[in-house]
């Protein structure tokens, strides 16, 4: 063994790893800042610097300016939600130590829809935040749902029987969903283009009350990096190191199904983001999830607000959602990952 | 002197009892070997040892406490465990995987300290893997993904280590290499080791207690010389065997007996084509 004033070959190639993520990190977070200033500066119409200056001051005097003052709150909220999708992905990921994990494979954002649909067309509700507590109810009641169909027979709960139980959860509780609108135009238009998943509509005031709820879920997920990085070893292993299986799961689940809820309540069911972000990550910064969170919330949040800005551009004159523009990204890499692992391991 | 015991411990899965009112004692500071048929419940028996399992009826001691009692992080700075077939998350490099043996260590909030670089380079040092640090170790051949799993093992620094076949995929010379390995660890630390070993004349050199399982219950125990014998090896494994003495150690040496060449094979002579 080696003087301990020497520093080790073993100990020098584990601190190189640290510098060469926290460099990524850096480079992430000025893309983050980047997409912020694209999607303040384009869309249907284009705004010039002054202009942008002048609405981030909040001055609506000209055309430009009221533009601005729209897409400054927006940006926020897809910054918020494309946070809180990644990060409840990869979350999602780590629980089931399933790849193809996703809040809107797994069906927790159907689940979310359908409470928030029923409870306008059976109960008359109208409040935001009674919307955002039925949606995470929704969210859990899937997640739990689709966790003990996906789990019954031999096997356990693999990855490919949590997605098919993801699936039919998500296409039942779409068609219920459906089935409860048909007979009331009085809400139906409403509820549809929520349903499609857009941070369009997005106001300061719509969003305050989510952000306890996201607050609540981002510490969780965050708390839980440490015993998702054992759970990926198999129960045995994590427990034989100290890990409260149970405990870590559940904890790790209502986090992400607080993050999950409170974005379905004021965006609507968006896909995929969950799914590709965290994927994207790893290849970034490897498979540690105290890292591999944080950059999935980052990640998360300049890939919807780039989505956001291409449903912008690509339909001018007028706008495509971004939950359709996250579906066209996402299905390839849904297939890219199914492909890429051996069918053993699905 | 025991730190470690099972007390008519009784387990399995589901309505099948596997490990049947299952007594033993573990020998503190010594290297104990437990072998047995395929089935019989060795894994299980670690697996209730170390707290994975929850036995039906008995229990499981360490330092006069049931381990079910015990905290689990505490229980995972005291005793270690290897399983039979770990799981490497995808895309995991040898560096964080071993790195992972240092978590009952850290509290909640507490940062990794040099101390756990230390231990987690100790550990890369002593199975030989430093060179593999950066490495992915789903790309490592099966004895080379065997070490980092010993290490990570190593870097947890408990004083009792559980190791459940810690040699299978190993070559003879790795085979050789762990298990020197472990009684370096044994000897320079004082560390309690446990392993299920299915080389016979392995377990007999290097372990200085010797348990052999049959169906869920304890056959023998005791020192090799005593344990190791035609008996014992026909009961437990249903062969028939010649024990001779180990020449180079003096521990019992077994040779199996099948239906065929067992007599002296007429074409080994030096004139045979
Ligand atoms: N998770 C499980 N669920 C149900 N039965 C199990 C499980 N694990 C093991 N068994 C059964 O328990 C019995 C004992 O298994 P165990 O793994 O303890 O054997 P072993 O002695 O370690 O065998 P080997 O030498 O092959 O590793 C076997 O019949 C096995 O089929
Ligand atoms: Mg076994």
């Amino acid at each position: 063994m080696m003087a301990a004033g020497a520093p080790r070959a073993a100990v020098v190639a584990l601190r190189r790893r640290r510098r060469g993520r926290v460099a990524t990190l850096a480079g992430v977070g000025a893309m983050l800042a980047l997409a912020c200033v694209l999607s303040v500066s384009l869309g249907t119409r284009s705004v010039g610097w002054a202009d942008i200056g002048a609405g981030l001051l909040g001055r609506t005097d000209t055309m430009a300016q009221a533009v601005v003052a729209v897409r400054v709150p927006r940006t926020l909220l897809a910054c918020l939600a494309g946070a809180a999708l990644g990060l409840a992905g990869a979350v999602m990921q780590g629980i089931t130590r399933n790849p193809l994990a996703d809040p809107g494979i797994l069906g927790v954002n159907a689940g979310a829809a359908m409470a928030v649909v029923i409870g306008i067309a059976w109960f008359g509700m109208a409040t935001l935040s009674a919307f955002i507590w039925t949606a995470i109810l929704g969210a859990g009641a899937a997640a739990c749902f689709v966790y003990v169909i996906g789990s019954l027979g031999p096997g356990g709960a693999t990855p490919l029987k949590m997605a098919l139980a993801g699936a039919a959860t998500t296409i039942a509780t779409s068609s219920f969903t459906v089935a409860i609108l048909l007979p009331r135009n009085d809400i139906a238009g409403g509820v549809r283009s929520w349903q499609v998943g857009g941070v369009g509509g997005a106001a300061f005031d719509a969003m305050l009350p989510c952000l306890p709820v996201l607050a609540a879920g981002l510490v969780l997920c965050l708390m839980s990096a440490r015993g998702l990085n054992l759970l990926a070893m198999g129960d045995d292993a994590a427990a034989g190191l100290g890990a409260g299986i149970a405990r870590t799961r559940a904890l790790a689940a209502l986090g992400a199904v607080l993050l999950c809820g409170a974005t379905t309540a004021i965006c609507g069911p968006i896909g995929f983001v969950g799914l590709v972000v965290p994927h994207l990550c790893r290849l970034l910064v490897g498979v540690d999830h105290r890292w591999l969170l944080p950059f999935s919330a980052l990640t998360g949040a300049i890939l919807l607000i780039l989505s956001d800005v291409a449903g912008r551009i690509v339909a001018r004159p007028s706008e495509m959602d971004v939950g359709i523009v996250t579906a066209f990204l996402g299905a390839p890499v849904f297939i890219w990952i199914v492909r890429r692992r051996r069918v053993r391991d699905l | 002197m025991t730190r470690l015991a099972a007390e008519g411990l009784s387990a399995g899965y589901g309505q099948t009892p596997i490990l049947r009112d299952l007594t033993l004692k573990v020998p503190t500071g010594a290297i104990t070997a437990i072998v047995g048929a395929n089935a019989c419940g060795k894994s299980t028996l670690l697996r209730c040892m170390s707290r994975l399992l929850r036995p039906s009826a008995g229990r499981v001691v360490l330092d006069g406490r049931p381990v079910q009692g015990i905290p689990t992080r505490a229980l995972a700075r005291e005793l270690g465990m290897l399983p039979q077939s770990p799981i490497a998350p995808d895309g995991i490099t040898v560096a964080d995987l071993v790195s992972h043996g240092r978590h009952p260590h850290q509290g909640p909030l507490s940062r990794w300290t040099a101390a756990d670089d230390a231990a987690v380079a100790t550990a890369l040092e002593a199975t030989r893997i430093v060179d593999l640090a950066d490495r992915d170790v789903d790309q490592l051949s099966g004895g080379q993904r065997q070490r980092v799993w010993i290490a990570m093992a190593l870097a947890q620094e408990t004083d009792v280590l559980l190791l459940d076949e810690p040699t299978t995929f190993l070559d003879i010379a790795h085979q050789v290499e762990i298990l020197d390995l472990l009684v370096d660890l044994n000897q320079s630390r004082g560390t309690t080791i446990v392993m299920v070993l299915h080389d016979l004349n392995l377990a007999a050199r290097y372990a200085d207690h010797l348990i052999a399982v049959r169906a869920g219950r304890v056959h023998a125990a005791g020192h090799p010389d005593t344990v190791l014998t035609e008996d014992t090896v026909r009961q437990v494994f249903g062969v028939a065997c010649r024990i001779l003495p180990d020449p180079t150690s003096g521990r019992p040496m077994m040779l199996p007996l099948g239906r065929h060449r067992t007599t002296a094979d007429p074409s080994h002579r030096k004139d045979a084509p």
